[in-house]
């Protein structure tokens, strides 16, 4: 039997955060909460950044958006939190697909700047409280937690169980879409566009679909966050926010979900170990981010390639095959046009 | 029975005139040549037919219906794939997942497929595993499945975009170069290869400056210098065309 | 009337500063095809260490006013030009032949090193820059009056701009750095020492930027670690304007930038005022990605 790294990695993972919440304290765990938060905001952005090779460094706005509409949502109209979730997930989605679908056709680096500037513009709308509805620079406050049959998630050790149960699921889920058509034509998009297209890849709709799942999927951790924290405030979606998602991506590997795991752990466990060294850490964070792209430029968990089982292939899956195994003898069944 | 025609093709890059009226015909189930010496146009040809670029002027008609303007990833699902002149595979990937590509757009589920596993999308995934194998079989490259595109060698990564043009089950293939690089004994199997596509019923269209391949395999040859197309017919006719002589005129002869 | 003029004037005198940086990024992105996040901080680094050159050297208290401040104005460059050599020799260089992926870490890492270094030298607080170094006489042009330090300011930047277009268009290496702009490859084969161009590029762009965040100290009275993000993101914008890896694009591209913002923040709102920046590179990168002066570079197929 074949055991993969990455069965070993979720076992390891699975050991370590099981018996959590029984021997740590509440600060531990929080912290343990807010390295989940970010699995799941990086794990968002791996599909874009990832997978789909598009720089983004803007996207905190995504994560923004989604913790707004919560917040907007649950303190104007008081609908519950949890009830939120999905409309989060899918307001992001949409303000992804409104806002990138006219720059969808940019080369790279030009795509990396919208993206800069986009995150900044949502950012200074947050401070100016448009629409009279963002409560400006000192946020939204008295967002309530989030009710899940009849128990009210407040403390650490409650999050704990919520967040990695939702980063579990999205690990399901994403892993399932790695492995998929849709994996594979982002994967083609981002090591040669051209070639992709010219595969009859429609790079356009696969790089907008790639930027709003990506979105909702931070939206959805937005709606946590504010959940968790019941105040939000714009300077936690800053362009900061975003590079560090962004860091924890490429340091982790990006393109590999074990390595954006093992990467939320490492940017975000690590410098709460040093917590006397205040203003020291983030100086060594930038200082890491640059020799890490010196000498392990992959990250610390690289994706590596799919293993595919050709031997459980159905014999006939085209046409009876022929004996004599020359290339004649073996047709490649035509599409009736 | 024509499968593709153009009609007065012009396609102009600023000032310059890279494609002028060119016109011919591709019949159905044929093998035909586009040459001419280098700057002629021919791969703006193909990219015109192939949708990466817009046409200024002309028709472009497969199966009757017009491509012109239409984008790339449509045009290869209406059916006709192509590759390369610089050889452009996914190098990180594995060559399975190469020919995958292909297979691409006669595939329909998406992400919601993907994350539910639904019986539509593994069967899918099964069919398209079998027909991207037999595509790698077809070009004698199944043995490099596992492996990284980038690790294979020069002829082989030609032979691998092949294998994912075919794998799009296309009605024409369109072929940029395909002998580029290769040795004596790559071309002899490229010819075999080509002629096998044939006998599937696929019509091929490429693009060659080794005259001996082209004199071989292709029924029709079609010639084009500076934009403009100077002379077109059988391989007899072409070699002793006096404008063909003339634009090839120090060109390495025919052995 | 009077206030549009009041406002242009202004605009031109943000925007001639953010050309200067705008020039770094631009010189930059062409020779290396790379975006320098840690170019703002540059800039912030200018700032400082001028404000470092007056008060622990009183540099020109010794040597008088007017001979004081062209030092001063010297030292800032050198040193900054200094510091963007060390900054492209370690963070740069050992990356050329990766993907360009890890360049753009790279850089974010550099920004943020170069950012909490100065944070902590320094102090997160705000620090007062001398305003008496220049006396601030307004003078009368056009019947507007303007201060004598945004008229000196300005003349720099745009003696600066100026030198800068000659060096490039007249000298061997400005030539040399154009070469590589187009083509790095070729460049090589003809000859040109690459290496040398780059670090020439990293000695004049940042020399460039540190001169600005000086001059920004000395308008505006005060210095923060923080003051690169924001000139360093609208001078970028201003660099895309104008067509990025274009020189004289930036040039105009600052200047337009700051007329815009500056008439936007008086007609329109003031504090919208940076997003009316970014929305200008949205649309311009939608409406025309290689700016005003940019040229459309197709890809061989």
């Amino acid at each position: 039997m074949r055991v993969s790294r990455t069965a070993i990695f979720y076992c390891a993972l699975v050991l370590v955060l099981v018996p959590a919440p029984f021997f740590l304290n509440a600060y531990w765990l929080d912290v343990l909460d807010s390295i989940g938060i970010y699995a799941i905001l990086g794990l968002s952005l791996n599909i874009i950044l990832g997978h789909a090779g598009l720089f983004n460094l803007g996207h905190a706005a995504f994560y923004a958006v989604g913790a707004y509409t919560a917040a907007i949502l649950n303190t104007q109209f008081d609908i519950p939190m949890l009830w939120l979730l999905p409309v989060c997930g899918l307001t992001a989605g949409l303000f992804a697909l409104i806002v990138v679908r006219p720059i969808i056709k940019l080369r790279g680096d030009y795509l990396c700047i919208v993206t800069v500037g986009v995150g900044e513009i949502v950012r200074i709308a947050l401070v100016n409280n448009v629409f009279g509805l963002t409560g400006g620079s000192n946020g939204i406050l008295g967002i309530q937690r989030l009710h899940l049959f009849g128990l009210v998630i407040r403390r650490p050790m409650h999050f704990f169980f919520f967040i990695w149960a939702f980063v579990a699921l999205t690990v399901f889920l994403f892993t399932r879409l790695e492995r998929s058509r849709f994996g594979r034509a982002l994967n083609y998009l981002r090591e040669d566009e051209v070639a992709a297209e010219g595969s009859g890849i429609n790079t356009a709709h696969y790089k907008l679909a790639a930027f709003v799942i990506g979105a909702a999927w931070a939206g959805m951790a937005g709606n946590i966050y504010a959940a968790k924290m019941t105040v939000i405030a714009p300077e936690s979606f800053s362009f900061w926010e975003s590079v560090v998602i962004f860091a924890l991506v490429i340091l982790g590997g990006a393109g590999s979900i074990p390595g954006v795991l093992l990467g939320s752990f490492v940017i975000i466990g690590l410098p709460e170990l040093f917590r006397g060294f205040a203003s020291a850490r983030m100086l060594v964070f930038g200082l890491a981010m640059i020799v890490m792209m010196i000498f392990r430029n992959q990250g610390i968990l690289p994706a590596h390639p799919r293993p595919y089982f050709l031997d459980v292939l159905p014999e006939n899956a085209l046409q009876p095959e022929s004996t004599s195994g020359s290339p004649a003898a073996e047709p490649v069944a035509k599409e009736p046009s | 029975m024509s499968l593709l025609s153009i009609q007065g093709l012009t396609k102009r890059f600023g000032g310059l005139v890279a494609v002028k009226g060119v016109s011919f015909e591709v019949k159905a189930g044929s093998i035909v040549g586009l040459i001419g010496p280098n700057g002629a146009g021919k791969t703006t040809v193909f990219n015109l037919i192939t949708g990466i670029y817009r046409p200024d002027e002309g028709q472009i008609q497969f199966q009757g219906d017009s491509i012109a303007g239409l984008p790339t990833h449509r045009i290869v699902a209406r059916g006709i794939a192509r590759t390369f002149q610089t050889i452009r595979l996914f190098q990180n990937l594995s060559v399975l997942e190469n020919v995958l590509a292909g297979r691409h757009c006669r595939m329909k589920s998406g992400v919601l497929g993907a994350m539910l596993r639904t019986p539509l999308e593994r069967r899918e995934e099964r069919t398209a595993l079998a027909a991207a194998v037999q595509a790698l079989e077809f070009v004698r490259l199944r043995g490099e499945a596992e492996n990284l595109a980038k690790n294979l060698s020069y002829g082989n990564q030609r032979l691998l975009e092949v294998a994912r043009a075919l794998a799009s089950q296309p009605q024409l293939v369109v072929l940029d170069e395909p002998a580029g690089g290769m040795n004596e004994q790559e071309t002899a199997s490229l010819i075999s290869l080509i002629r096998a596509m044939q006998k599937q019923g696929v019509t091929v269209l490429l693009i060659e400056h080794d005259m001996s391949l082209v004199m071989r395999v292709c029924e029709k040859i079609v010639v084009l210098e500076y934009g403009c197309k100077i002379a077109e017919g059988t391989p007899a006719e072409i070699k002793s065309d006096k404008e063909v002589i003339r634009a090839y005129l120090g060109a390495e002869q025919e052995d | 009337m009077e206030q549009f003029f009041q406002q242009l004037i202004n605009g031109l005198a943000v925007g001639a500063i953010y050309a200067l940086i705008a020039l770094g990024y631009t010189m930059v992105y062409g020779v290396l095809k790379l975006i320098n996040f840690a170019h703002g901080d540059l800039f912030t680094c200018g700032a400082y260490l001028g404000l470092t050159l007056v008060s622990t050297f009183a540099i020109t208290e010794r040597a008088g006013s007017a001979l004081g401040f062209v030092i001063l104005v010297v030292l800032v460059m050198a040193l900054v030009a200094f510091l963007g050599a060390v900054l492209e020799r370690t963070a740069y260089r050992p990356l050329r032949q990766s993907p360009r992926l890890s360049a753009v870490v790279s850089a974010l890492g550099a920004s943020i090193v170069l950012q909490n270094s100065l944070m902590l030298i320094y102090g997160a607080r705000y620090l007062v820059f001398p305003q008496d170094i220049i006396p601030s006489i307004p003078i009368r042009v056009f019947g507007l009056y303007i201060p004598l330090l945004r008229i000196v300011i300005f003349g720099i930047s745009l003696g600066m701009m100026v030198g800068l277009y000659l060096f490039i268009q007249k000298t061997r290496i400005g030539t040399a750095i154009r070469a590589a702009a187009i083509d790095q490859g070729a460049a090589r084969l003809m000859g040109i020492n690459v290496d040398r161009v780059i670090l020439v590029v990293f000695l004049v762009g940042p020399a460039l930027g540190g001169s600005a965040g000086l001059l920004i100290g000395l308008q505006y009275g005060q210095v923060n670690f923080l003051m690169g993000w924001s000139y360093g993101l609208k001078a970028f914008t201003a660099a895309v304007l104008g067509g990025i890896g274009n020189i004289p694009g930036a040039m105009i591209g600052g200047l337009l930038l700051g007329v815009i913002e500056s008439l936007g923040s008086a007609y329109i709102s003031t504090a919208w005022k940076d997003a009316i920046s970014f929305c200008v590179l949205i649309l311009v990168l939608i409406a025309r990605p290689t700016g005003i002066l940019g040229e459309r570079v197709a890809e061989k197929v």
